[in-house]
């Protein structure tokens, strides 16, 4: 082996590769280092044998031990709902408001409830469940239909003015712009923001007090306070659905309005009909 | 030409026992390191009812990291975070000053191979005994020897890795259920991997392990410099190297030089100095040595004792090497031979690179005082104490009552139907005592504002259980008449007093009126 070259400067042996004068130093690797490799090129055909790996035309090759992340995600979902079908049980048979807040029951019908809500219901309420305008603010203690859970399980349940639903909650308040003069609108305007408010025109709300008398308190009350036998919201105080101002008022009195919401009782189970309401009971408006 | 081969096998090494102060050193570290590693599980810690009585123990079930009296939990990560970097400040710190120095006394992969090493001696005999083994063929003898030797190794590993996952969670209960088959796979598996890693790499990967495998020799040589302390072979003293039959048919020729110059007048010359060491005293024995002598040649015999012993399989001699794990084995070996020759010891030694270059132009080398003590290692210490310094303060100033308080902006405010403005907050409450509390919540503002707790009917009082968090949803309201109510910010502050000790805890937060829109 007289040919092996020799590095003067370090005493290592070169490959005899040379580049612009530059020599390539041979400082061989371990030879157990070169046995790793194949092991892990063994074990990579291995590997793509048991697991699926290869992509075919449809799909990819399922692996002989028949492994899928799918699988084993579904296999999980069962066995957590084995885990909670206790709970469940309990949650479809319970006196939704004898709940205690410190009960397992509640922690879980919370937390279903919520993932729930953020799935199903959050496009229009909000992921806050805070509303928008036409869509009721879950939070605040104004309830038109009720806010104990059973009232608020039914209207998940029913739904409000579906077509769908025979049980849905309905209310339908007539269009006033077909049947009151403009100025006629104006005065019962005045007198409905008078309920609340002191800044108003006394003497143009006395003029709307006779027609609100004559043809609103029949739903509203006689102090505006609403009715929730008929889902007719409280004039008096500060929270309202579509805006308590002036001009957003002769809207809703000139042209009422509908709003509607699904029936979820066609949609979701018993469980979490009833997780919902309690979930959103929790929020802090809850009665 | 012929090509190179790519790839070289494994130069099997057969390090020789050797006894000296390092050796010494060295087994004193491996019993106290590997007492520590074994025992720690078993020490008991009372922490009462509900909480485990293991002094240290990795609860990754539970989130709790128990170290005697300190319990850390997981948003005091940043203890841990603190001890990662001080460790890194440790290594650099003792990096700069000593070298390679854990590589070669505290590495696991070091102490086990010594360990191991020390195993093979006792079964197959010391270096030659185990060179011919090496050699000999498989028969009944060797086979009985390897297998032996194999057996105690894999005790040893099994006891390795079977003390690592004690470390997780309860020790005895653990070693029970290992025992009867009932333990988690987790630990059967743990204790297996760990197990072969053990054997293979105190076994048969060795230096391997330490030369292509750890990233630590390429960090840590790039940490040194000049006054670094390391091991190194005094070259001017050593060289040129000659074995004894050489020396003598020199010497004829080198006394006979020597007398002559005597005659001439000339004076003796004694060329040692002085120690560049201070710890390793400086031996001058036997007779005054002739300076011809001296000259022509190094005081290295070329015993081949160093390469002998060296766990590496390298050749101090050759100069620093990114294979030297500096365990000093070389010194202990060199100082035997200087010594039975009669020569000073120190000539394989711990010394800075600058004070080799010093003593070969005749100065005299720095004290090791100053190697030490120089403003990098000065920064080092100052760094790693101070942040010390700072994680002893944050453990102590840790309260057992703890909140935290997150401000629903999801919408930023609530109107209630009377007007009143409603703001919402989650509240997380830590106790971090074993056992249950009553934690009272309170406010403070320079403002009327109310709280409520959800779900409490009227109290404020939360049971957290032992240990454990509980998340509470707070309302904080303001009457419609109010000013914070119209107001954009509010500044309050959530208190939780726990009733039984009168311990407080309190948070700053903002509360949104109706302007914050």
């Amino acid at each position: 082996m007289t040919d092996k070259q020799v590095d003067e400067e370090t005493g290592v042996e070169t490959t005899g590769h040379v580049w612009d004068g530059i020599e390539e130093l041979n400082n061989p690797l371990p030879r157990w280092w070169l046995w790793t490799l194949y092991a892990t090129i063994v074990w990579a055909i291995g590997y793509t044998i048991a697991y699926p790996a290869w992509p075919m035309i449809s799909g990819a090759t399922s692996g002989l031990l028949g492994y899928s992340t799918r699988a084993e995600v579904s296999a999980d979902i069962t066995a957590h709902e084995a885990k909670n079908a206790g709970l469940v049980a309990e949650l479809v048979a319970a006196e939704m408001t004898e709940i205690s807040p410190q009960d397992d029951l509640h922690r879980y019908a919370v937390a279903r409830g919520g993932s729930v809500f953020r799935a199903q219901c959050s496009q229009c309420h909000g992921q806050g469940a805070a509303g928008a305008k036409g869509y009721p603010n879950l939070l605040d203690n104004d309830w038109l239909w009720g806010g104990d859970q059973e009232a608020i399980a039914y209207s998940i349940r029913h739904g409000i003015r579906n077509e769908t639903d025979f049980d849905a909650r309905y209310s339908e308040m007539p269009a006033y712009g077909e049947m009151f003069s403009e100025a006629e609108i104006g005065a019962v305007v005045e007198y409905v923001v008078g309920l609340s408010s002191a800044e108003h025109d006394a003497a143009l709300a006395a003029e709307g007090a006779p027609l609100f008398a004559d043809n609103c308190a029949a739903c509203h009350g006689d102090a505006g306070l609403g009715n929730r036998e008929m889902g007719a919201p409280n004039l008096a105080d500060a929270v309202w659905l579509y805006g308590g101002d002036r001009e957003t008022l002769t809207e809703t009195v000139t042209y009422a309005r509908y709003g509607v919401m699904p029936a979820w009782g066609q949609r979701l189970s018993e469980e979490d009909v009833r997780a919902v309401a309690i979930y959103v009971h929790s929020l802090g408006g809850g009665e | 030409m012929t090509q190179a081969p790519l790839y070289a096998p494994r130069e099997p090494i057969f390090p020789r026992r050797v006894s000296g102060a390092f050796r010494r050193l060295k087994w004193w570290i491996m019993g106290v390191t590997l007492a520590i590693y074994y025992l720690t599980p078993w020490i008991r810690w009372d922490r009462g009812p509900n909480l485990p009585d293991q002094a240290v123990l990795v609860d990754l079930a539970n989130r709790r990291f128990y170290f005697f009296w300190i319990e850390i939990w997981p948003h005091e990560f940043y203890f841990v975070a603190g001890l990662l970097i001080m460790a890194g400040l440790g290594l650099f710190l003792f990096t700069s000053a000593l070298g390679r120095v854990w590589c070669g006394y505290t590495c696991p992969q070091t102490v086990w191979t010594d360990l191991f090493i020390l195993v093979e001696r006792w079964i197959e005999g010391d270096r030659n005994a185990r060179v011919r083994l090496h050699r000999a063929k498989w028969d009944f003898h060797k086979w009985r020897l390897r297998v032996s030797k194999w057996v105690v190794w894999l005790t040893i590993s099994l006891a390795t890795g079977g003390a690592w996952v004690f470390y997780f969670t309860d020790a005895p209960a653990l070693a029970a259920d290992l025992v009867r088959l009932t333990a988690h796979p987790v630990a059967y598996i743990t204790i297996a991997v760990l197990t072969l890693t053990t054997f293979v790499f105190g076994g048969f990967m060795r230096e391997q392990v330490c030369i292509y495998m750890c990233p630590w020799p390429r960090i840590q040589a790039a940490m040194m410099d000049p006054d670094t302390i390391t091991v190194a072979y005094r070259e001017w003293r050593g060289e040129p190297r000659g074995k004894g039959n050489v020396r003598k048919r020199d010497r004829a020729a080198a006394e006979k030089a020597e007398r002559e110059a005597q005659a001439a007048g000339e004076g003796q010359q004694v060329r040692y100095k002085a120690t560049p060491y201070p710890s390793m005293p400086l031996q001058v024995g036997g007779a005054p040595k002739l300076t011809a002598e001296i000259n022509e040649h190094g005081d290295c015999i070329d015993c081949m004792a160093c390469v002998n012993v060296c766990p590496m399989g390298i050749d101090i001699r050759d100069g620093q090497q990114m294979e030297c794990i500096t365990c000093a084995l070389c010194i202990d070996a060199c100082d035997d031979v200087m010594d039975k020759i009669g020569k000073p010891r120190g000539l394989i030694d711990y010394m800075a690179l600058s004070d080799e270059a010093a003593e070969r132009a005749g100065g005299v080398p720095k004290s090791i005082w100053r190697h030490i003590f120089r403003p990098r290692t000065l920064l080092y210490t100052a760094l790693w104490a101070a942040l010390g310094a700072g994680l002893v303060y944050a453990l102590f100033i840790r309260s057992d009552i703890e909140l935290t308080v997150s401000a629903v902006r999801n919408p930023t405010y609530v109107m209630q139907s009377d007007g009143s403005i409603r703001n919402i907050y989650d509240v997380r409450l830590r106790n971090k005592l074993g056992e249950d509390r009553v934690f009272h919540l309170s406010l403070s503002s320079d403002d009327l504002l109310r709280i409520e707790v959800q779900g409490a009917d009227g109290t404020l009082d939360v049971n957290v259980p032992a240990d454990s968090t509980t998340l509470q949803r707070v309302y904080v309201t303001a009457r419609p008449q109010d000013p914070a109510a119209t107001r954009a910010n509010t500044d309050l502050r959530i208190w939780v007093e726990d009733k039984g000790t009168g311990d407080r805890a309190s948070r700053t937060t903002t509360f949104n009126g109706k302007e914050s829109e």
